[in-house]
């Protein structure tokens, strides 16, 4: 287990490396920031000095060289545009969009999974047609659209929350609700069928056919074993959420960590594109290890490998 | 092809999907020919007029309504599917290529090759692909041939795990032993004993990623990064209309249902592409 652990945090390093690097040189081929921070008209002095000053005259291997270190030591650089730590203005986002991915997760979760153990339980009925035609229209509406129609109509025309912004619950609520409707529609249909491939084990029959309390063979035999995939599922839709929706956060005006590294993209920011790219990969990495940690609580005989 | 055919009639929600995945292609196709008005012609004598459905085949129309710059919605929703269908059908292509025969590679060679390229996917499964479509098209440029660059990119590390598996399952088949008994070349035993065993699930991987490649796309060009103005896209129809959303819900509304409903279709045939070939891939994405 030890020897595991080791070897998936040395590949997660790897990883994050491999980011911070592909990201140093696309956004170096962005263009320069030094045109886009001076006033237009500026000399070719003022140029000169402020590129200077930072670090961008040098040789891009250089360049890189001295950032990868830097990062290592947990130093991101200073942001051109805001003047501060570039990681300390990402994190002031982290909370912002923590809420809305966590709001999403929950309610998405559970309704999904309600959605999805209805469906594949209840075979053949009204009542899987119904989860089923949701769940598919769930995952086919583009979820920018789907934020724009609930603004359409609870906003401009019934006035109940507000169009955007963020603060309060009444602020929550739509977005909350346009990203619940896409992950519930994932895990729902992801659970039914992999509930009904369970259900046609072998061991199932084995488990009936002794006797065992349907429910019981429902959460001990079938229900463990179907949410491992699910689980999979609900870590990389985190691991998404958590870096921050752009689209949904550029429609509800969500100040969250997507847009402020689309922001910075667009201003040419080097320092918040990187810390930001690099603190969304590493929360990627990190739910999905606990993922893989909770494969061996769910089934044993991944543990012992 | 004929089984093909009689499994599909069976299945309602496949024939659906494909039937409807039809007449979306074929609408495209035959955009030019419908006798729509042109899309990209403003009248700023008839903007934003609601959608109407008397007098539908009298000229000047407008059973959708009309943009902010008096421009039919129907007619662009229309022609915006050519360019979003054929942007998509590329990217699905190109990804699609790449994807498998990356994933061939690795599943053959194992070994270094096999590692490198896995090491490769999981630093891009840590980038979400949203902002790595973000912060590639801002570095080259918003123009049709970068988008389905962009839109590849993010494709083919979806086919390149899914193949490898097969492959490597399949190198220890005795027809490729027997192959290479007789001496084939490693790319002739690649192209022409492997590919063909993996092509089932690449063409299915294909339909469900040009599902999302769609809606990508779409939010690509909400965001301002798509298929540059005047001409129509999906997605700058929505970031467009969106400023009128409190007089003219007819602008933002229209191209979302038709983004749905081309999903949705496409989805459909995925699904059952999936269930017919080869119900494994399910829990597999």
């Amino acid at each position: 287990m030890t020897r595991y652990l080791v070897g998936k945090l040395a590949e997660s390093l790897l990883a994050i490396w491999g980011v911070v690097t592909i990201v140093f040189f696309v956004s170096r081929v962005l263009g320069d920031p030094a045109v886009l921070l001076l006033p237009v008209g500026a000399g070719q002095q003022d140029l000169d000095a402020l590129r200077a000053s930072l670090g961008l005259d040098r040789p891009i291997l250089e360049q890189y060289l001295i950032s990868v270190l830097a990062m290592v030591r947990g130093d991101f650089g200073i942001s051109f545009q805001h003047q501060r730590p570039a990681m300390d203005v990402v994190l002031e986002r982290m909370p912002v969009t923590a809420t809305l991915a966590g709001t999403a997760l929950l309610f998405g979760t559970l309704i999904g999974a309600v959605a999805g153990a209805i469906a594949a339980l209840k075979r053949g009925t009204i009542s899987e047609f119904i989860v089923m035609v949701a769940a598919l229209l769930g995952q086919a509406t583009p979820v920018f659209w789907l934020g724009i129609m609930l603004i359409l109509v609870f906003s401009v025309d019934l006035g109940w929350f507000p169009t955007g912004g963020s603060g309060t619950i009444a602020h929550l609520v739509l977005p909350g609700l346009t990203l619940s409707v896409f992950v519930s529609a994932s895990i729902a249909r992801l659970l039914r069928s992999s509930l009904l491939d369970i259900m046609r084990e072998d061991y199932v029959r084995t488990a009936r056919a002794k006797g065992l309390l349907p429910r019981t063979v429902f959460f001990w035999h079938i229900a463990r074993n179907a949410l491992i995939p699910v689980i999979t599922m609900i870590g990389i839709i985190a691991g998404e959420l958590l870096g921050g929706s752009v689209v949904i956060e550029t429609v509800f005006a969500w100040p969250g960590v997507g847009r402020i590294i689309m922001q910075a993209i667009q201003a040419q920011d080097f320092p918040v594109i990187q810390a930001g790219v690099a603190l969304v990969a590493a929360i990627f990495i990190v739910v999905n290890l606990l993922v893989d940690l909770l494969y061996g609580v769910l089934d044993p005989r991944i543990r012992r490998r | 092809m004929k089984a093909f055919f009689l499994a599909l009639l069976k299945s309602r929600a496949g024939l659906f999907g494909f039937l409807l995945v039809s007449v979306f292609v074929l609408a495209a196709i035959l955009a030019p020919y419908l006798g729509l008005p042109v899309p990209t012609r403003s009248n700023l004598l008839a903007r934003m007029v609601a959608p109407t459905w008397t007098g539908l085949f009298s000229p000047g129309a407008h059973p959708l309504g009309t943009d902010e710059l008096g421009r039919d919605i129907l007619s662009r929703i229309v022609h915006g599917s050519r360019i979003t269908l054929a942007i998509a059908a590329a990217a699905v292509i190109l990804g699609g290529i790449v994807g498998t025969l990356l994933g061939i590679v690795a599943g053959y060679y194992r070994g270094m090759v096999d590692r490198v390229l896995m090491r490769i996917v999981d630093i891009q499964l840590a980038l979400p692909l949203m902002l790595l479509a973000l912060l590639v098209v801002a570095a080259l440029g918003p123009s049709t041939r970068n988008l389905v660059i962009v839109l590849a990119l993010t494709s083919w590390l979806r086919y390149a795990r899914i193949i490898r598996g097969q492959v490597l399952a399949l190198r220890e088949r005795e027809f490729i032993l027997s192959a290479h008994a007789i001496g084939a070349g490693t790319w002739r035993i690649m192209l022409k004993h492997l590919l063909p065993n993996v092509m089932t699930p690449a063409l299915v991987i294909a339909t469900l990623e040009l599902a999302r490649i769609i809606i990508m796309d779409a939010a690509l060009s909400f965001l301002g990064l798509g298929v540059q103005p005047p001409n129509p896209s999906w997605g700058r129809m929505l970031a467009d209309g969106r400023v009128y959303i409190s007089t003219a819900w007819w602008i933002v509304t229209f191209p979302g249902i038709a983004i749905l409903l081309t999903v949705l279709s496409v989805n459909l045939l995925g699904d059952w592409l999936r269930d017919h070939f080869d119900p494994k891939l399910r829990t597999m994405r």
